[in-house]
């Protein structure tokens, strides 16, 4: 606690003091916003989500990618959602829905040990499929499931 | 700050089995106010990085269809109990908290 306090009063220091200066090390908000794919979250197409993530937009079905999600999500704001990629050699996999204002939901790139899993909760409008790309070894597969959404998830 | 990530991390067979709750309102900027009808603006994580012995596990670039307090879950391998696994978050207004876990 404390010595997350003392980094924390530092690095809020060092950057009232010198606007961007950050010891080495710490990651700053500038360069992770700079990484960001701004577009591909604003896109509000598929195609142009996907191609925003991963530079293409051609992708292949696969059998070998295990989407599990509920059929029927009673509430829209908290749909869980499992992706299993059995691709050798997977390393990203995007959830999009392409029923919500901007389809891209997530994408999380795997380092060198990460299995091809990822499993978290995402925000539905309105029934959609729900749409996984997974990129391996240069090339796009994608898979899908419908989720029928009784209570969307956006609006108050 | 007061700590807003949950992590454990488990040895399962050779794999580590990540888990992690992180406390954050997510908010998509669709929404509006009730009171007043305005949209309250967007807030949200975008991008969380987890790294075991100074090496990324695994990057994720959030959009704002991600659930309010959100849950995240991956595995990976290469870990033995007792290393330390880092998990750090950046919202869209800049803010930020990171945690770190001994794995089990």
């Amino acid at each position: 606690m404390n010595t997350n306090r003392r980094s924390f009063i530092k690095r809020s220091a060092a950057v009232s003091a010198l606007g961007v200066a950050v010891s080495a090390g710490l990651i700053t908000p500038r360069t992770v916003l700079a990484a960001w794919p701004k577009a591909a979250f604003e896109a509000t197409d598929v195609n142009g989500a996907v191609s925003g993530t991963f530079g293409s937009d051609a992708m292949a079905d696969s059998g070998d990618i295990t989407l599990k999600a509920p059929e029927i999500a009673e509430n829209g704001a908290v749909v869980p959602i499992t992706v299993t990629s059995d691709i050798a050699g997977t390393e990203a996999i995007s959830i999009l829905i392409p029923g919500n204002p901007t389809p891209l939901t997530a994408t999380f790139k795997m380092g060198g040990n990460a299995a091809g899993f990822v499993s978290t909760r995402v925000k539905m409008s309105k029934t959609s499929d729900v749409l996984v790309v997974v990129k391996a070894g240069g090339k796009l597969y994608s898979s899908k499931q419908e989720v029928k959404v009784t209570i969307g998830g956006c609006g108050g | 700050m007061a700590k807003s990530i949950k992590v454990r991390a488990k040895l399962k067979g050779g794999e580590t089995v990540v888990k992690a709750l992180i406390s954050h309102a997510m908010e998509t900027g669709q929404r509006k106010d009730k009171k007043t009808g305005k949209k309250i603006p967007a807030h949200f994580i975008q991008e969380v990085t987890c790294t075991h012995n100074g090496t990324e596990v695994l990057t994720a670039d959030w959009g704002t269809a991600i659930s309010k307090n959100p849950y995240l879950s991956f595995k990976f391998s290469g870990a033995k109990a007792g290393d330390v696994l880092k998990m750090s978050w950046v919202d869209n207004k800049g803010e930020s908290d990171s945690v770190e876990a001994k794995i089990k």
